[in-house]
């Protein structure tokens, strides 16, 4: 029985997790208290779940991209953009408070979000370009163009519908923390109950045998892709609803990196084939409570750097083949070393 | 004999004479030698780590660490020299080992665990720069005599125009880098392993060593731009370079090398670093535009070049010579 | 030949894999100037003898003796440096770099630490002129040659490093045959060199044209060695294949199904083609017809065979299904028109390695039904145990990962995939391929009962015999070309043999 739970996907993320929170009980027994106030819910575990949403967002989409064995570094871009156009569109209204100006605002900019999706979808499964490199471009563009809109400035809004989407409160709940369920549920229902998930494990497997098997691999990478754009989109309207304002220069910043990093320590291997969303989740809220506790504990912000560099790396050592053989034989002789490259490229 | 797979390096000149002449007509004063010297200057730091991120793509891999590496390096240097009072002849030495060894952990990580360079390196840049951050937040302002004089010293040229000191050490490095990539054993194992490792390894090549090297050569010319760095900016910061991994990818691509490893120039990577200048000279002199166009130009040209990378392949599979 | 004393010598060799017995007490010796062919079936041991040799594995026991003196070989570059070089069939060269790098990489001439690069060049094109016959540009990169030159090339490496001992691992699998008619003359020319050849391939044509010795190897044991002079055929293909053959001629004779045929056309190819890979051919397929492809490895069998699913698109001729014509550009479409293919390429075109036994088997269906019309996973249950008692795969867990079971029993869940679509048209490439015997006949009587049903199958492998024991008719091809269909009564082994060596 304990073999069968400490082998599943998410127990080692959720210990990951659980020791974060107990690390926090014990250094400040307050943390897990939860007030109502004003009809709020108000507790820093009410913070992480707010303040992790985009990241969570960011990540459920990258988590699907990985599974069909791609990469997508431009979400953080994508933030920025999407961020940044709904903002301009809210700010150069006559009535910022319009509740039509801010639906179209919105709609405009995950249009947006799911053309830049679209454009990755393209060079990676149209013209066949390595997924790293075809993100890359938007990546580097994208953040380009989220300063164009912006024109290097902040934008900042005063809508108060603008502000619901991402610091207004519904039933005693943050508003972005339904956001962040419908979505996981609305990608949960595409993969599971729908035969897109078989699709995508299946091509990111192995691309080759699933076209041969009658899989239009193309369509599935497409989906992925727009999904994964659509999702950083709205990360950007949260965000920068969060703080009624767009910032084209670090709006989504580092977001892409943050999202690989929770997809991979759900337990979804970056080369593709089988992916946990619930993983990913759990991924992301132990990024998320990782920086709440450094700032807790008051050390600066930026340490956060340095533990989740140690982090990926502890992450990818575990995930590491060679690594669990060190450590479950010894190097046993040399040569061993030269026995698996060779086994495991042919 | 005109050789197809110079084709991609030719563009690359080409195109940088093309924007270069564009920008003289257009502007008055553009069309000079200052202008050109300029270039370097300005792109002295980019151009040394650009050169070692061109020995980690043509080896197939990647390196995400460098501009962190750089700051860190930045910072390093600064509170050495400021807070600690150690001396620059120590210091610079120091921080080049230090760049080496970083690297080369990040080689041996990747090797000897079989783990991608791209989140290997990734872990990387978090480290640099989180450690950047554990010296310290804020800005420290060197105030060396040493430092200041590597700033201020300016080469006289022929014809009134001048570089800095640390524009002969870019070009250095490029000559360095040039006999390494094309003469010597080192460097050709860097373009076997990037055509395909597991070849490397049967034909008996010491392809864990090279690759350990390729990454402590990056790490290597990350540190020695990040001292040409501090010479230029004369502080140490942790939010120094940010990005600046990006621009070394664009300039390396624009260079002519493919990011799939194994085909790569270094000559190419230094038309690539000017490109990337004068199109930022360009706007600059523009004056009405912005400096994110720039960004959005290297993504237009990342994507040309990548798109004629594919063309070139998709035609020379096609034509084969026998 | 004269008896002297061989420069190799292998001894009482054990080699174990975790569980398995991959070589038992194994010998084998090489002799200066022969070409000695090392036999054996899928499985016999060949490539891990080979790669004992090479250093990719290490021994259990035994001795490996190379002029006298005992070697340990314990990685490619001590292999390399005892004097023993192996060609692969997928040439283990880099070839993002120069024709004269390749053959010099790692001992480059140099002065000082600098390459040399005029002297690398001019002892590149001095060695292939002088021990290959071969005369070309040496500075351009090895990707712009040919497979054929590019295996030169790596012969040329191996000499350079002074190689006694040359091992040619199936080096003719992707030659045409003017190429492996140069090959040969280059290892005739080596040969007189004094250079030790082990030759591996599983040609018998190419064995008995270019070997001096046959060793056989079957299940990890040593059979014996043989002078290839005074080893008829028939007995050679009897010491590989060993005391199993009855296992086989057990099976029905494919005339007993005649009268269920109706001759009904199900499929017709007319000048069907696509550059590189098979020169336009005809080719008609009745329902319920079994018709096999004979051919050497790289005549084009596999390559014509993709074209009907539209795993290649073809660029010249027409297909018709059932009647209507037009082209079929994609793997879907052929779906859809009621075919279907198992590549011979089981791990990289067949099966999902990270999905599961009852994932796998699914796949095809619910790809043709699309995203949203799903298969109950209770339908899923039934189907995969449905499957698995019928085609008898084990472990008969549905939910194992298919990557963990063995090589027949992936095979049987891909057939198992394709039995579900209920196709009109099978297509197997190679469907027994390094699968036990047992295996073998459970999947050419399914065959058989198949086609009995109405299916029709288009059985594509290298074992002649199995060809002609299911075959309604066979398809010979040669050199990229369909030559000859045979009907039941031309169909004999020396026939096809005939058709398959052309002349």
């Amino acid at each position: 029985m304990w073999n069968r739970i400490s082998k599943h996907h998410l127990f080692w993320p959720l210990m990951v997790l659980a020791a974060l929170l107990l690390f926090n009980l014990i250094y400040k027994p307050a943390f897990f208290s939860i007030r109502i106030q004003g009809g709020h819910l108000y507790g820093s575990l009410i913070d992480i779940l707010n303040y992790g949403a985009p990241l969570i967002l960011v990540a459920i989409g990258m988590t699907l991209v990985i599974a069909t064995g791609g990469i997508d570094l431009s979400v953080g871009s994508i933030v920025a953009i999407s961020g940044a156009v709904a903002c301009l569109l809210v700010s150069k209204s006559a009535d910022q408070n319009s509740l039509g100006i801010v639906l179209t605002a919105v709609a405009v900019s995950l249009g947006l979000a799911i053309v830049c999706g679209l454009w990755n979808g393209v060079l990676v499964a149209g013209v066949g370009m390595q997924a790293i490199i075809a993100t890359l471009i938007l990546m580097v563009a994208g953040r380009g163009i989220a300063q164009l809109v912006t024109s290097g400035q902040i934008i900042t809004v005063s809508s108060n519908p603008y502000e619901y989407i991402g610091a207004g409160w519904l039933a005693l709940l943050p508003f972005s923390i339904f956001i962040v369920a419908a979505v996981w549920l609305a990608a949960a229902w595409l993969t599971r109950r729908t035969a897109l998930g078989l699709f995508i494990e299946s091509v990111g497997s192995n691309a080759t045998a699933s076209r041969l098997a009658g899989i239009r691999s193309r369509s599935v990478i497409f989906a992925v892709y727009i999904f994964c754009g659509l999702c950083a989109g709205m990360a950007g309207l949260i965000l920068s609803s969060n703080v009624s304002s767009a910032d084209g220069n670090n709006a989504g910043l580092w977001y892409e990196l943050d999202a690989i990093l929770a997809v991979v320590i759900g337990g979804t291997s970056l080369n593709g084939g089988r992916f946990y969303l619930s993983g990913t989740v759990v991924g992301a809220l132990i990024i998320q409570t990782l920086t709440t506790t450094i700032y807790m504990i008051g050390v600066p912000p930026e340490i956060t750097l340095v533990v989740k560099a140690f982090v990926v790396f502890a992450v990818c050592l575990v995930q590491s083949e060679k690594f669990r053989n060190v450590l479950t034989s010894k190097w046993r002789k040399r040569r061993y070393q030269a026995e698996r490259e060779v086994t495991h490229h042919v | 004999m005109f050789k197809r797979q110079y084709l991609p390096i030719l563009v690359t000149v080409g195109l940088f004479v093309l924007v270069f002449l564009a920008g003289s007509f257009r502007y008055t004063g553009f069309f000079s030698l200052q202008v050109l010297t300029n270039l370097l200057i300005d792109n002295a730091f980019l151009l040394i780590v650009a050169v070692g991120m061109t020995f980690v793509i043509v080896s197939g891999g990647i390196d995400l660490s460098v501009g962190s590496m750089v700051a860190l390096t930045t910072m390093l240097s600064a509170t050495l020299v400021e807070q600690q009072g150690w001396p620059p002849s120590v210091v610079i030495p120091l921080v080049l080992a230090f760049g080496c060894l970083y690297g080369f952990g990040m080689g041996a990580i990747i090797h000897y665990f079989n783990i991608q360079p791209f989140i290997v390196t990734l872990a990387g840049m978090f480290l640099a720069r989180g450690l950047c951050y554990i010296i310290s937040i804020n800005t420290i302002t060197i105030n060396d005599s040493f430092y200041k004089d590597m700033a201020m010293t300016k080469i006289q040229l022929p014809g009134g125009s001048f570089v800095s000191i640390s524009v002969i050490i870019a070009l250095a490095v490029v000559l360095l880098a040039l006999y390494l990539a094309h003469y010597t054993r080192f460097g050709r194992n860097t373009y076997a392993i990037g055509g395909s490792e597991q070849s490397a390894l049967l034909m008996g090549l010491p392809v864990a060593r090279t690759k350990m090297l390729v990454y402590a050569f990056s790490g290597f010319c990350s540190a020695l731009g990040g001292v040409v760095f501090t010479f230029y900016m004369l502080s140490g910061y942790g939010l120094h370079a940010v990005g600046l991994e990006l621009d070394a990818i664009a300039a390396v691509v624009i260079g002519g090398t493919l990011l799939t490893g194994g085909v790569g120039y270094v000559a190419g990577t230094f038309f690539g670093v000017l490109i990337l200048g004068v199109i930022q000279t360009i706007i600059n002199f523009e004056g009405t535009l912005s400096s994110w166009w720039t960004k959005i130009v290297i993504g237009v040209l990342l994507f040309l070049f990548i798109i004629l990378q594919r063309v070139i392949n998709v035609r020379a599979s096609k034509m084969k010579v026998i | 030949m004269t008896e002297q004393n061989p420069i190799l010598d292998m001894r009482g060799i054990h080699k174990r894999f975790t569980g398995v017995v991959a070589l038992k007490d194994v010998k084998f010796r090489l002799f200066p100037g022969e070409v000695h062919a090392l036999m054996g079936e899928n499985g016999a041991g060949k490539s891990t003898l080979i790669k004992v040799l090479t250093g990719v594995h290490d021994i259990n026991e035994g001795t490996v003796t190379m002029e006298g003196k005992q070697l340990a070989i314990s990685s490619p570059l001590e292999a390399q440096e005892a004097g023993i070089t192996t060609v692969y069939q997928e040439v283990n060269l880099c070839t993002n770099l120069s024709v004269a790098e390749n053959i010099f990489i790692g001992r480059e001439p140099r002065r000082f630490g600098r390459i040399l690069w005029k002297e690398m060049n001019r002892r590149a094109e001095q060695l292939l002129a002088e021990r290959l016959n071969v005369s070309i540009d040496v500075t351009l990169p090895l990707a712009s040659y040919s497979v054929a030159v590019q295996q030169l090339v790596a012969i040329a490496r191996a000499l350079n490093i002074s190689a006694k001992v040359l091992i040619l691992d199936e080096p003719t699998s992707s030659l045409d045959a003017n190429e492996v008619r140069e090959l040969f003359t280059v290892m005739r020319k080596l040969k007189e060199q004094g250079l030790a050849i082990l030759f591996v391939t599983h040609f018998l044509d190419q064995v008995y044209e270019i070997s001096d010795r046959i060793s056989i190897l079957r299940g990890g044991e040593f059979v014996g060695e043989y002078l290839a002079a005074e080893l008829p055929r028939i007995d050679l293909v009897l010491k590989m294949i060993g005391k199993d053959l009855h296992l086989l001629a057990e099976l029905p004779k494919s005339g007993s199904k005649e009268e269920s045929r109706n001759g009904e056309a199900f499929l017709q190819a007319s000048s069907l083609g696509r550059k590189g890979a098979i020169e336009p051919y005809d080719l008609n397929i009745a329902r319920g017809e079994i018709i096999g492809f004979a051919g050497l490895l790289g005549s084009g069998r596999t390559e014509s065979a993709r074209l009907l699913f539209g795993a290649d698109r073809a660029d010249a001729g027409e297909l018709t299904v059932e009647g209507t014509g037009g082209k079929i550009d994609s793997p879907r479409q052929a779906i859809r028109q009621g075919i279907a293919f198992c590549s011979e390429n089981r791990k990289t075109e067949g099966i999902i390695a990270d999905l599961t036994v009852r994932e796998n088997i699914v796949l095809a269906l619910q790809a043709s039904r699309g995203w949203f019309r799903t298969i109950s996973r209770k339908r899923q249950d039934e189907i995969a145990d449905e499957y698995i008692k019928a085609l008898n795969i084990n472990p008969k867990n549905p939910e194992q990962l298919i990557k963990n079971l063995s090589g027949g029993n992936q095979q049987k869940v891909l057939l198992a995939r394709w039995l579900l679509m209920e196709p009109k048209l099978l297509i197997l490439d190679e469907p027994t391929r390094g699968i036990d015997i047992g295996a073998k006949a459970e999947i050419q009587k399914l065959v058989l009962a198949l086609s009995r049903k109405g299916m029709s199958v288009l059985f594509i492998s290298s074992e002649l015999e199995e060809v002609l024991r299911v075959s309604d008719r066979i398809a010979v091809l040669r050199d990229r070309h369909l030559v000859k269909m045979m009907t039941a009564e031309e169909m004999s082994h020396e026939n096809v043999m005939k058709a398959i060596a052309g002349g």
